[in-house]
């Protein structure tokens, strides 16, 4: 597929903002167990205001993808066939529901446990929306498996506890180490299952031939003509553009910047207590991010490409 | 039992001279589909929105080889994919007689149905901004003002080899039906179980 930038930094950006809201409300759980020391109130709401700054940002993000932008309302339409659809009706809700939960932290602490509930289930909805969105596209056999469901959860959650880790650096000290110590093992987790799917992607077969595809029956069955000279929306949309060479470097970098290198700069920070360096560790994981979404979407191969193969 | 309307193509009698690619894309651009952009027309490198294309593809080893002329157009499929995933209702398929059809005053352009197409037969019209697709000329074939015979597809009426056929796949006294059952008419992409209407008829010898 041609991965497209708007829907990059669309499910990046609410990823990570996901991820920072679970972040702040395990640290909401954990005052109220007594495992975390009292957190000041300004905490909680700017965190929420921060996770709630990055999913509008992605949700601006994803009106780029959109031919008919001003038509955007008629999304939520079909919610019950198209994961998308539901999607359209999640994000905006579980956005509410962390600006809500920033209000709750401000002025009647005492419910934001709740609030935060409900917020914590949209935010577990959004992610299987997002995730099924591809996930659900049974040709596109990169993309289907559960795996794909839960690669969106643990990059969401690994770059949300980077970056409240980075958040606390700069708000409250304290919470720095625990969140970098929790962001470390999810982003390790993380890695593991990012590197078990490119090894099930590497080893599948593409169900679809030449001659499944035309019904033409010889063992070699080869395209002379697409039918044009000129390019289509088919010879666009479903191909990323570059070299085989490309795509394998674009591996290996987001496997450096969204694994190697935050784990390697929070790791750091923490063993030399210097919680500053979160912040880069964040910045970087996102760098990552990016070219791990690019990279998801254009490893699939769409069978529909088998009908565009030569110009002659 | 409800209708499929449908093309039965046959690739034994198909010669690729695009007649029915020509004659869809002028039917559409000036229809109630289009108009169906084109880019770069007179430059260096055009591309347009077209709903069928002729593909030519070469089966076998020479000295036994075969060039097959392989025209594509939506197959109104009787699972379609590109339904259940479009998030406004854009896409959908006519329970009367099986078109799956697009709605562009609700089509947003996502793009999300063209992505679920296992047969790439929806575009994005770059100028409009949704989806278009092949609508088995739905504006001819409702058309009373036109004479019974002439109410069928244009890429039909345009095929001087008499390749296409259409009719209800539904109706096993049809012409397509009797065309499928007669000369093996098949699907393409079974394995995706997403039982296309249309059918190609296969390359046999003619005695």
């Amino acid at each position: 597929m041609r991965p497209a930038f708007s829907i990059i930094f669309l499910t990046t950006l609410i990823g990570a903002g996901q991820g920072l809201f679970v972040a702040v409300y395990g640290i909401d759980l954990g005052a109220r167990l007594g495992w975390v020391g009292p957190v000041p109130a300004s905490f909680h709401v700017r965190a929420c205001a921060l996770s709630a700054a990055f999913l509008v940002a992605g949700l601006l993000a994803s009106f780029f993808h959109l031919g008919r932008p001003s038509r955007g309302w008629r999304a939520i339409a079909m919610w019950r066939t198209s994961w998308l659809s539901r999607e359209v009706i999640v994000l905006p809700l579980f956005t509410a529901s962390v600006g809500i939960q920033a209000w709750t932290c401000a002025y009647f602490p005492g419910a934001s446990g709740w609030t935060g509930l409900v917020a914590l289930a949209l935010c577990a909805a959004l992610f299987l929306c997002t995730g099924m969105i591809y996930a659900c596209l049974r040709f596109l056999q990169e993309w289907h498996t559960p795996l794909t469901v839960l690669n969106f959860v643990l990059l969401g959650l690994a770059s949300g506890f980077t970056l409240a880790a980075a958040y606390a650096a700069l708000a409250w000290q304290l919470l720095a180490a625990p969140l970098a110590a929790a962001a470390l093992g999810l982003t390790l987790v993380a890695c593991m299952l990012r590197a078990a799917i490119l090894a099930r992607n590497a080893a599948l077969k593409q169900k679809s031939t030449t001659q499944s595809a035309t019904g033409l029956t010889q063992q070699r069955v080869v395209q002379k003509s697409q039918g044009m000279t000129g390019g289509s929306f088919g010879t666009r949309e479903f191909f990323h553009g570059r070299s085989a060479g490309f795509l394998r470097w674009a591996k290996w970098v987001f496997l450096a910047f969204a694994f190697a290198i935050p784990l390697l700069m929070v790791a750091a920070g923490l063993a030399a207590g210097r919680s500053g360096w979160f912040i880069p560790a964040f910045v970087a994981q996102y760098i990552g991010l990016l070219a791990e979404r690019w990279f998801f979407l254009a490893q699939a191969t769409h069978p529909q490409n088998l009908y565009y193969q030569a110009v002659s | 039992m409800s209708r499929q309307l449908a093309l039965v193509i046959d690739l034994n009698v198909c010669v690729g001279c695009h007649a029915c690619v020509t004659s869809c894309k002028s039917w559409n651009d000036q229809g109630s589909a289009g108009p169906l952009t084109d880019l770069n027309v007179y430059g260096k490198d055009p591309s347009g929105t077209f709903f069928n294309r002729v593909l030519t593809y070469e089966a076998g080893v020479y000295p036994d080889t075969e060039t097959v002329h392989f025209p594509k157009s939506c197959l109104h499929c009787e699972d379609p994919p590109c339904v259940p995933v479009c998030p406004t209702g854009a896409s959908y398929k006519r329970p009367e007689d099986g078109l799956v059809l697009v709605d562009y005053d609700k089509c947003i352009g996502c793009k999300y149905c063209a992505w679920a197409c296992p047969y790439g037969v929806r575009e994005l019209d770059p100028r409009e901004k949704v989806i278009k697709k092949c609508t088995l000329c739905v504006d001819r074939i409702g058309d009373a003002s036109l004479p019974e015979s002439e109410r069928k597809p244009a890429c039909v009426m345009a095929c001087p080899t008499h390749a296409r056929l259409f009719g209800d796949i539904h109706d096993p006294s049809s012409e397509v039906s009797v065309a499928i059952r007669e000369s093996g008419g098949y699907a393409l992409m079974p394995e995706w179980e997403t039982r296309p209407a249309n059918h190609y008829l296969p390359k046999r010898p003619v005695r």
